[in-house]
C-alpha cells in the first residue's frame, strides 16, 4: 500500500512518519499533485498556526488539490482544523472540506487542552474497537464544533469534535501518532479502509 | 474526563542514562531508548529526556537519540538540556521530540520563549524553573540550581507565561532528590496564577507524595525520576493507586 504525507511546513511530519513505519508501512512525503491522487491512502498532519500553515498550502497549490483527492485523507490536529470552513485562528479561511466552525476554548480552564482524554458517542469504521475507556493525546487551543460529521466527541471546557468524516475525508483533533497502542489501532483502522 | 500526567524523567550523558537501574526485561538500562519504551508500555503518559552532556561535541549526538526514541517511543516527549536557539530546537524536533525544555537560556535571553513560540507554538515550549528558597523568597536559580538569581519564581513564571510558553516545569530544589514530598504551595499558587499547565517535579517519594501535589498542589503532571529508576515505585502500580484515589488517570 502506498501511503502518501501532505508535504508542507506541519511540525508533526516526522513523529506521523515513524508511526506508519511501526505499522510496517514507508510513507512518500510530497506536495506534488501526481503523487499525491495516486496514492492509497493519504494523511495531512498538521502541528503550527493556522494562517501560517495556509499559507504553506496555497503556495504549494494545495489548498486546490486537497479537497479534490478521491482516496481516503485523514487530518491530524491542525489538519482538521484547516479541513473546516474557517478558524478563529488569526482569522483564517480554511479548506472547507467540512461545513464546520473552528473556535477558541472559552478560558475557563488552561489552555490549551494538553493531555490524555477519552472520547465518547464512537461510531465508524475508522474507530473501530475503540471505547469511552480508551485515552488519545491532545494538545490544541481550538476546537472544531459538534456537528452531523461527528464520529467520536471530546469533553474539555465543553463538548468539541474530536473525530469527524464526511465522504473519503477524516480527521482527528488528537494525535493519533503520539497516542499509544489506542492511536496506533486508529492509524491501523485508517490504513484497513 | 483530561487525566493527571505521570511523567518519568530520564537523565542522559553521553548518549546514556545515567541513574544506573536494573529491570529484569532490559537488555540495557543504559540505553535511553529502550528505557523509554518500557516507561511507555508501563503507562508513562510522558517523557522527559534531560541532556546533562557537558561538552558541546559530543551533545551533537542528542538529535541521533531523539530520532531513535521518536522511532520507538508511541507518547509524547520533550528534551532539554543545553538548548539556547531556534537552530537547536529545529533540529530536535523535526527529529521527532515533541516538546523542547528551556531553563537557564531562557533566563540569560528571555526573549527566546518569544522567538520559540513564535516559530514552533506555544505547545512545544517548556520553561523549566528551578526554584529555591533563598533569603526567605522563592527565586529562580539557574546551572542545575546552584546560581542563584534575582528574579522571583512566580513574577518570572508569569512573565514566561505571557511570553508564549506552553507549560512550566517547576523544580523546587529545596526539595529534588530530598524525597520528602513535592513543593506544594508554590505549585498550587503557579497553577491558580497561570493558566497553562504546569508540571511539577523534585521531592516524590511516595505515592502518598503524587497524592498530594495532585489534589493539594493543583498540579497538571507530576514528573521524577529516582523513584522509578530505583523502582521503588512502578508507574503502573502508582497511576492504579492515584486512580483508586479519585485522581484521573489513563490506565492502559
Amino acid at each position: 500500500m502506498q501511503v502518501a504525507i501532505i508535504k508542507y511546513n506541519a511540525g508533526n511530519t516526522q513523529s506521523v512518519i515513524y508511526a506508519l513505519e511501526r505499522l510496517g508501512i514507508k510513507p512518500l512525503l510530497s506536495d506534488e499533485p501526481e503523487v499525491l491522487s495516486a496514492a492509497d491512502k493519504i494523511i495531512f498532519p498538521g502541528v503550527g498556526e493556522a494562517s501560517t500553515a495556509m499559507k504553506f498550502l496555497k503556495e504549494r497549490n494545495l489548498d486546490k488539490i486537497i479537497p479534490t483527492l478521491k482516496q481516503p485523507v485523514l487530518g491530524v490536529c491542525l489538519g482538521l482544523q484547516l479541513m473546516c470552513t474557517h478558524t478563529e485562528e488569526n482569522n483564517t479561511v480554511g479548506l472547507d472540506i467540512f461545513p464546520t466552525q473552528v473556535k477558541r476554548f472559552p478560558a475557563k480552564d488552561k489552555i490549551p487542552h494538553m493531555g490524555w482524554n477519552n472520547l465518547t458517542d464512537i461510531k465508524g469504521q475508522l474507530m473501530n474497537g475503540i471505547t469511552e475507556q480508551d485515552y488519545v493525546y491532545f494538545v490544541h487551543s481550538y476546537y472544531a464544533e459538534l456537528s452531523m460529521h461527528t464520529l467520536a466527541s471530546c469533553n474539555y471546557i465543553l463538548p468539541f469534535a474530536a473525530v469527524i468524516q464526511k465522504d473519503n475525508f477524516y480527521a482527528t483533533q488528537f494525535h493519533p501518532e503520539k497516542s499509544g497502542s489506542v492511536g496506533s489501532n486508529i492509524l491501523q483502522n485508517f490504513l484497513n479502509l | 474526563m483530561l487525566t493527571k500526567r505521570i511523567i518519568p524523567c530520564l537523565d542522559v550523558k553521553d548518549g546514556k542514562t545515567v541513574k544506573g537501574i536494573n529491570f529484569e526485561n532490559l537488555r540495557d538500562a543504559g540505553d535511553p531508548v529502550e528505557l523509554g519504551a518500557f516507561y511507555a508500555q508501563q503507562g508513562a503518559d510522558e517523557l522527559v529526556f534531560l541532556d546533562i552532556t557537558a561538552t558541546l561535541e559530543k551533545r551533537k549526538t542528542l538529535v541521533e537519540l531523539v530520532k531513535r526514541v521518536a522511532q520507538n517511543v508511541n507518547i509524547p516527549f520533550t528534551v532539554g538540556g543545553g538548548i539556547a536557539s531556534i537552530a537547536d530546537v529545529s533540529a530536535l524536533l523535526n527529529a521527532g521530540a515533541d516538546k523542547v525544555s528551556i531553563n537557564s537560556s531562557a533566563v540569560q535571553n528571555p526573549n527566546l520563549v518569544n522567538e520559540l513560540a513564535l516559530e514552533f507554538g506555544s505547545q512545544c515550549v517548556v520553561v523549566a524553573i528551578d526554584s529555591k528558597l533563598y533569603h526567605d523568597q522563592h527565586k529562580v536559580h539557574t546551572h542545575g540550581g546552584k546560581k542563584p538569581t534575582d528574579i522571583a519564581t512566580f513574577a518570572w513564571a508569569k512573565e514566561v507565561a505571557d511570553r508564549g510558553a506552553g507549560e512550566i516545569l517547576l523544580t523546587s530544589m529545596d526539595h529534588d532528590g530530598v524525597k520528602n514530598g513535592f513543593a506544594i504551595e508554590i505549585t498550587k499558587k503557579l497553577s491558580e496564577i497561570l493558566s497553562i499547565p504546569i508540571i511539577a517535579s523534585g521531592g516524590g517519594g511516595t505515592m502518598e507524595h503524587f497524592v498530594e501535589i495532585f489534589q493539594k498542589g493543583k498540579a497538571d503532571a507530576a514528573l521524577a525520576a529516582s523513584v522509578f529508576h530505583f523502582k521503588e515505585i512502578g508507574v503502573q502500580e502508582l497511576k492504579r493507586f492515584l486512580s483508586d484515589k479519585q485522581i484521573n488517570m489513563r490506565l492502559s
